[in-house]
């Protein structure tokens, strides 16, 4: 049995893809080095990232897949669910070993596992992309707090930085604590895990600091979404499988009325 | 809160909802002046009503006065509702602070006709010009052309609209002429032609000279009204048909006629008739997506869809002698005309049979959906039903068999029926 330990980053995870093929023994489990427990039985290999031989991993896998096939590896990276470093191993692994493009073999189990776990990323990527509302602050900074089931933070910036290139926002994800924040200028990855506020009021900004129009735009919104609607069609069951309950805290307009309908 | 502008925004949204186009995808637009917005790409559905219709633009009517007096539509001048109407500048404070807010991907402004065609239209492209020019707004603009409107006008509105629609509205010129006395096919038509002269006139110049400003880059669309009046399911998929190809739409909307008006010249229904706009919108796939003629779908023995079952099926059950189809061998082209499965499942299907000959496990692990697919295929020419049922068999089994979405509700209708006799 061979347990590797990584620090968790995505080059560290292949550089054990690295180190796996350099010694030529294959990991039966890669867990982050925080997590592991230490094995009674068998080798721990503990992997310190190596941006150089993790690029060799990287520019190996380009001559092998397609952009797409790349970025599904990347996803299945952010997934986080149990398990999803082997996963990636073994995808690796096929696709070192075969002659041709395995991007498409969906008979073997690690591409159609990794062609779904993208899938649910992407999913997740594009509910955020969606269902994300900004509140503006007093000093004119767009600010929105999420909890996405997968790590999709970093992949949802570039669609806001294009989005609002004249607005100074930040995207704050509650439950894995960081966030980033867009100047007008560059996007920075911020952390408030610094500051002196207890865990649960962390990224949660009072009312007082909402800039005066706010409370007026989101009611608007409340008005608009009520009229929209075509009480003769009404379909709950649709209406539902399109926005799951869990999301319903992002949307201003699934929050109580203030006003008299 | 404001209230003037709240009570605005009420009457003109209820005013707009039935129109169902809600695409905010196609765009080519991209925020290049460091401005607001960007609508390249894919569409974004920012929330669901609960109807289950997406809620992607902020649709809304200029203004609700209207000298027109269609039947089918709540805005009609003989109509017994409150009127109000935006300035110029309150949709654009709306369109604006919604965007900021990420509620929305632009805006679909629309109108009743006050005065005249052009001076509705006018104001529409005004709108939309201080948007793109004042604001530096990327984000996407549906604008609704007014039958009637000059050219010079629909011109100018498509440097600024992402997309441009008119509506047809009724499926014959026999029923517009009933229901809408005010509008005629000439008139709705020519706009639509204009749309489409310069689109192509648009793409030709951008050819020649990267340069050419870009004309609605995300195309024209059109709605009819499925309900309002008798025309048949290959009247209306024909007329579709006609304007894909003759006008190069980018889509056609069909909206279930909602009863909105007691109006005598209407049909008496109480709840629009959603699953026929569901078939429809299914046969319109067919033939944009799945390579199906409109002769296949509806023909003179069958001018109207089948409501219980969705029309590939229909279709495959006509015509028995096509299968059953070998999904390791078969042309793409065939497996899209299996029924159940989709677009994604076919090219599944195709890319994986290269590396392993198929079985219905795989098919399964991938998520091809058998419950239909599974009398009209074969997988290394096993099956996994027998072939030979006739269609009426077929037809029943998949209506009424385990697994079906159906039978709990006529369970449920069958045990009463026992109980009563």
């Amino acid at each position: 049995m061979v347990l590797y330990t990584y620090d968790g980053s995505f080059e560290g995870l292949l550089t054990v893809v690295f180190e796996a093929y350099e010694r030529k023994a294959w990991p039966d489990k890669i867990e982050p080095e925080h997590q592991a427990q230490p094995l009674l039985l068998g080798q721990t290999v503990a992997v310190t990232t190596d941006d150089a031989k993790a690029n060799r991993v990287w520019q190996g896998l380009q001559q092998r897949l397609s952009a797409g096939a790349l970025r599904s590896l990347y996803h299945t990276y952010l997934w986080e669910q149990p398990g999803f470093e082997m996963l990636l191993f073994h995808y690796v692994r096929l696709a070192f070993s075969s002659p041709e493009n395995i991007e498409g073999n969906f008979t073997a189990d690690c591409v159609l596992q990794v062609q779904q776990a993208s899938k649910q990323v992407h999913r997740e990527k594009h509910r955020m992309e969606a269902f994300v509302r900004f509140q503006k602050t007093q000093d004119g900074l767009y600010y929105a707090a999420i909890s996405p089931d997968y790590n999709v933070l970093p992949l949802i910036i570039d669609h806001f930085q294009k989005r609002y290139a004249d607005q100074r926002w930040v995207l704050y994800d509650l439950n894995r604590r960081y966030g980033t924040y867009y100047d007008l200028q560059t996007v920075t990855l911020v952390s408030l895990e610094k500051t002196d506020l207890p865990v649960k009021q962390q990224g949660v900004l009072q009312k007082s600091a909402f800039d005066a129009e706010e409370a007026k735009y989101q009611e608007l919104w409340q008005v608009y979404f009520d009229h929209v609607n075509i009480p003769e069609r009404k379909n709950p069951k649709l209406h539902l499988r399109h926005v799951p309950k869990r999301y319903w805290k992002y949307l201003s307009e699934k929050q109580p009325r203030q006003f008299k309908t | 809160m404001d209230n003037k502008i709240t009570d605005k925004l009420r009457i003109l949204a209820d005013a707009a909802k039935y129109d169902v186009s809600c695409s905010s995808s196609g765009g080519k637009r991209k925020n290049e002046n460091k401005g607001l917005g960007n609508a390249e790409g894919m569409g974004i559905c920012h929330s669901y009503t609960e109807d289950g219709r997406c809620v992607s633009l902020l649709k809304i009517l200029l203004t609700n006065f209207c000298i027109f007096d269609c039947a089918y539509c709540v805005t009609r001048k003989s109509n017994d509702i409150k009127r109000a109407a935006f300035t110029v500048q309150e949709v654009v404070d709306l369109t604006i602070n919604f965007y900021r807010r990420n509620y929305i991907e632009g805006l679909f402004l629309s109108s009743g006709i006050f005065k005249n065609a052009d001076y509705t239209m006018e104001r529409l492209v005004r709108v939309a010009k201080k948007l793109r020019q004042e604001e530096k707004f990327n984000g996407y603009i549906h604008l609704k052309t007014i039958p009637g409107a000059s050219e010079e006008l629909i011109k100018e509105a498509g440097l600024y609209a992402d997309r441009l629609s008119v509506n047809i509205e009724l499926p014959s010129e026999k029923s517009l002429k009933q229901l809408a006395p005010e509008k005629n096919y000439a008139e709705v038509l020519q706009p639509m032609g204009a749309i489409s002269k310069q689109l192509v006139l648009a793409k030709e110049e951008q050819k020649l000279f990267k340069s050419a400003p870009a004309f609605a880059p995300a195309g024209q669309s059109t709605q009819l009204i499925v309900g309002a009046s008798a025309e048949d399911d290959r009247q209306i998929l024909q007329l579709s048909n006609q304007l894909y190809k003759g006008y190069n739409l980018k889509r056609v909307y069909y909206s279930g006629y909602v009863p909105i008006s007691t109006d005598i010249r209407l049909p008496i229904i109480t709840e629009p008739p959603i699953i026929r706009e569901n078939r429809i919108y299914q046969a319109d796939w067919l033939m944009r997506f799945y390579g199906f003629d409109v002769q296949e779908i509806v023909d003179e023995q069958h001018p109207n869809l089948d409501l219980d079952i969705d029309p590939k099926l229909s279709w495959a059950l006509r015509n028995r002698h096509a299968f059953p189809v070998e999904l390791n061998t078969a042309d793409y082209e065939l497996i899209l005309r299996v029924p159940g499965i989709g677009v994604k499942s076919a090219k599944k299907i195709v890319s994986a049979r290269r590396f392993a000959p198929l079985q219905f496990d795989h098919l399964r692990k991938m998520g091809v959906v058998l419950k239909r697919a599974k009398y009209f295929v074969t997988c290394q020419t096993k099956s996994l039903q027998r072939q030979d049922f006739d269609s009426h068999y077929i037809r029943q089994k998949i209506l009424f068999g385990g697994g079906s979405v159906r039978s709990a509700l006529l369970t449920q209708q069958l045990d009463l029926f026992q109980q009563a006799s």
